[in-house]
C-alpha cells in the first residue's frame, strides 16, 4: 500500500509535475477544441457538397471520406509528419495532429451528415419543390433542420473519440498532457506524474462521455 | 510526379524492407485476432451483469465504463507499460497493448451491448420467466439474440475502430505494422515503407469499413 501511494500518488512529485503537465493539459484542450470544429464544420460542407450531385466532386469526396475513415488515426499522424516533408513543407506536431485528425473526423462527420440527409424520405424533396422552393432553400430550411437532429448523437460520439486521439500526439511529440506527464516522469523515476494527467483527461473527457450518454438519451426518446 | 513515385512508390526501397513490413503485419494481426474476441467477453459479461438490475452493482458498472471510455487508450497504454513496473509487474509490449485496448473496449462494447439488452422490451423477460426458463438462460438464449440484431451496426463500427487502434503498440517499441515502416524508413532514406504500411492496412480494413458503413446507414434508416 505504501509503495503504491509512493509511486503513483506521490504528492511532492504531483505538485512538482503539476505546471508542467498543466501547460501539456491546455495544449489538449486546445488540440481537441479545434479538431471537433474544423473537423465538423468541414465535414459538414463536404456533405452540402455532395448534395449538388455533381459526379466527379463525389468521386473525390468519397475517396477522401473512404481512406480517411478506413486508415487508423495514428498511421494518419505519422503519415503526415514523418512522410509528408518529402514531398512539401514539413508540419509542426501541432499542426500535424490537428490536421490529421481534423481530417479523420471530416471524414466520418461527412457520412454522418450524408447518410442523415439521406435516411429522410424523399417525399420531403418532391413537397417542397411542389411548393415553389428551390432546391438550396429546401435543404437549408426543411431538409438540414431535421438531419442534424438525427445526426447529433452519432456526431457527439464521433467527436469525443477522435478528440481523445489527441494524446497520440505524443508519437510525433506533441508536448500534450501525456507527453509532458512523460517527460517529468523520466526525469524524478516516479510515475506519479501519469496519475496526474490520467486525472486531467478526466476532468475533461469524462463530462463529455456522461453528456453524450445524455444527448443520446435525449435524442433517441424525444420524439 | 517522378518526385513523388520516387519518394512513396520507391520499389528497391521496398524490395529490402518486405520481410520487416511483413513481420510487422504478423504482429498487427496477432493483436487484433487476440483483444477483439477478449474485448467483446469484457463488454458482454459487464451488460450480462448489468442486466441482474442490482442497483449497488450497476451503479459500480456504469463508473467503470465512463471511466474506461474517458481515456484515451494510448494513456492507459502508457500507464501499464511504464507505470506498473514500479510495482514490480513488468508486461511485454505486446500483452500491455491487449490490456490497454481490451480494457478501454471493454468499456465501449459493455455500452453498446447494454443499450442492446435495454432495447428488448422486459416483456420477454418476464414471459420466459414465467415460462420457468432460469435468469441466465433468459439472456442467453431470448435477449441477447434479439438484443445483438438491435446493436449489430455500433458492435461492428467499434470493432472496426478496435482493430484500428492496434498501431498504438508502436509507442512501447512493439514491431507492429506501423512501427516496422518506421524503421524500414529509417534505414533506407525513403517514406516508401510507411506508404507501403498505409496502403497494407487500407486493403485489409476497407471491406470491413464499407461494411460497417452499410450497417449504420440502415441503422439511420430504420429510426
Amino acid at each position: 500500500m505504501d509503495r503504491i501511494v509512493e509511486y503513483y500518488f506521490n504528492a511532492e512529485v504531483i505538485a512538482g509535475a503539476f505546471p508542467q503537465v498543466l501547460t501539456g493539459f491546455r495544449t489538449t484542450v486546445i488540440v481537441s477544441l479545434l479538431i471537433i470544429v474544423c473537423g465538423t464544420l468541414f465535414g459538414l460542407s463536404l456533405a452540402l457538397l455532395r448534395c449538388a450531385n455533381l459526379r466527379p466532386v463525389n468521386f473525390i469526396i468519397t475517396a477522401y471520406v473512404d481512406v480517411l475513415r478506413t486508415l487508423p488515426q495514428l498511421v494518419v499522424i505519422v503519415f503526415i509528419y514523418f512522410g509528408l516533408p518529402y514531398l512539401g513543407p514539413a508540419l509542426s506536431p501541432f499542426a500535424t495532429t490537428v490536421l490529421a485528425l481534423g481530417m479523420v473526423l471530416s471524414a466520418f462527420s461527412t457520412e454522418i451528415f450524408w447518410s442523415a440527409i439521406m435516411a429522410l424520405p424523399r417525399g420531403q424533396w418532391d413537397a417542397a419543390s411542389a411548393l415553389g422552393f428551390s432546391r438550396l432553400r429546401t435543404l437549408v430550411t426543411i431538409i438540414l433542420p431535421q438531419a442534424i437532429r438525427l445526426a447529433i448523437p452519432l456526431l457527439t460520439n464521433r467527436a469525443i473519440s477522435i478528440s481523445k486521439g489527441t494524446a497520440l500526439g505524443t508519437a510525433v511529440s506533441l508536448p500534450e498532457t501525456l507527453g509532458q506527464a512523460q517527460s517529468v516522469m523520466a526525469l524524478v523515476a516516479n510515475p506519479s506524474p501519469l496519475t496526474l494527467a490520467a486525472a486531467f483527461y478526466l476532468t475533461f473527457f469524462l463530462p463529455l462521455v456522461i453528456a453524450s450518454r445524455w444527448i443520446e438519451y435525449r435524442y433517441s426518446t424525444g420524439r | 510526379m517522378q518526385d513523388f513515385l520516387d519518394n512513396f512508390a520507391n520499389w528497391e526501397s521496398l524490395l529490402r524492407v518486405y520481410p520487416l513490413l511483413l513481420q510487422g503485419l504478423i504482429y498487427t494481426v496477432w493483436l487484433a485476432v487476440v483483444a477483439l474476441p477478449l474485448g467483446i467477453l469484457a463488454g458482454l459479461a459487464i451488460a450480462v451483469l448489468y442486466s441482474f438490475k442490482n442497483r449497488w452493482v450497476n451503479i459500480a458498472l456504469l463508473i467503470y465504463i465512463d471511466l474506461f471510455r474517458s481515456f484515451p487508450v494510448v494513456v492507459l497504454l502508457i500507464l501499464i507499460f511504464y507505470g506498473m513496473p514500479f510495482l514490480g509487474l513488468t508486461l511485454g509490449g505486446f500483452t500491455a497493448a491487449v490490456l490497454a485496448i481490451v480494457l478501454n473496449n471493454s468499456g465501449y462494447y459493455g455500452e453498446i451491448f447494454r443499450a442492446g439488452i435495454l432495447s428488448v422490451p422486459h416483456g420477454q423477460t418476464e414471459a420466459a420467466r414465467a415460462l420457468g426458463f432460469k435468469p441466465l438462460h433468459v439472456v442467453f438464449s431470448i435477449v441477447l439474440p434479439q438484443a445483438i440484431r438491435n446493436v449489430l451496426a455500433p458492435l461492428a463500427s467499434n470493432s472496426l475502430e478496435l482493430v484500428k487502434a492496434t498501431p498504438i503498440a508502436a509507442l512501447v517499441a512493439l514491431p507492429e505494422l506501423l512501427r516496422s515502416a518506421r524503421v524500414a524508413q529509417e534505414q533506407t532514406y525513403n517514406p516508401t515503407p510507411l506508404m507501403a504500411a498505409a496502403v497494407i492496412f487500407f486493403v485489409i480494413l476497407y471491406p470491413f469499413a464499407r461494411w460497417v458503413a452499410r450497417l449504420e446507414r440502415q441503422a439511420l434508416k430504420a429510426r
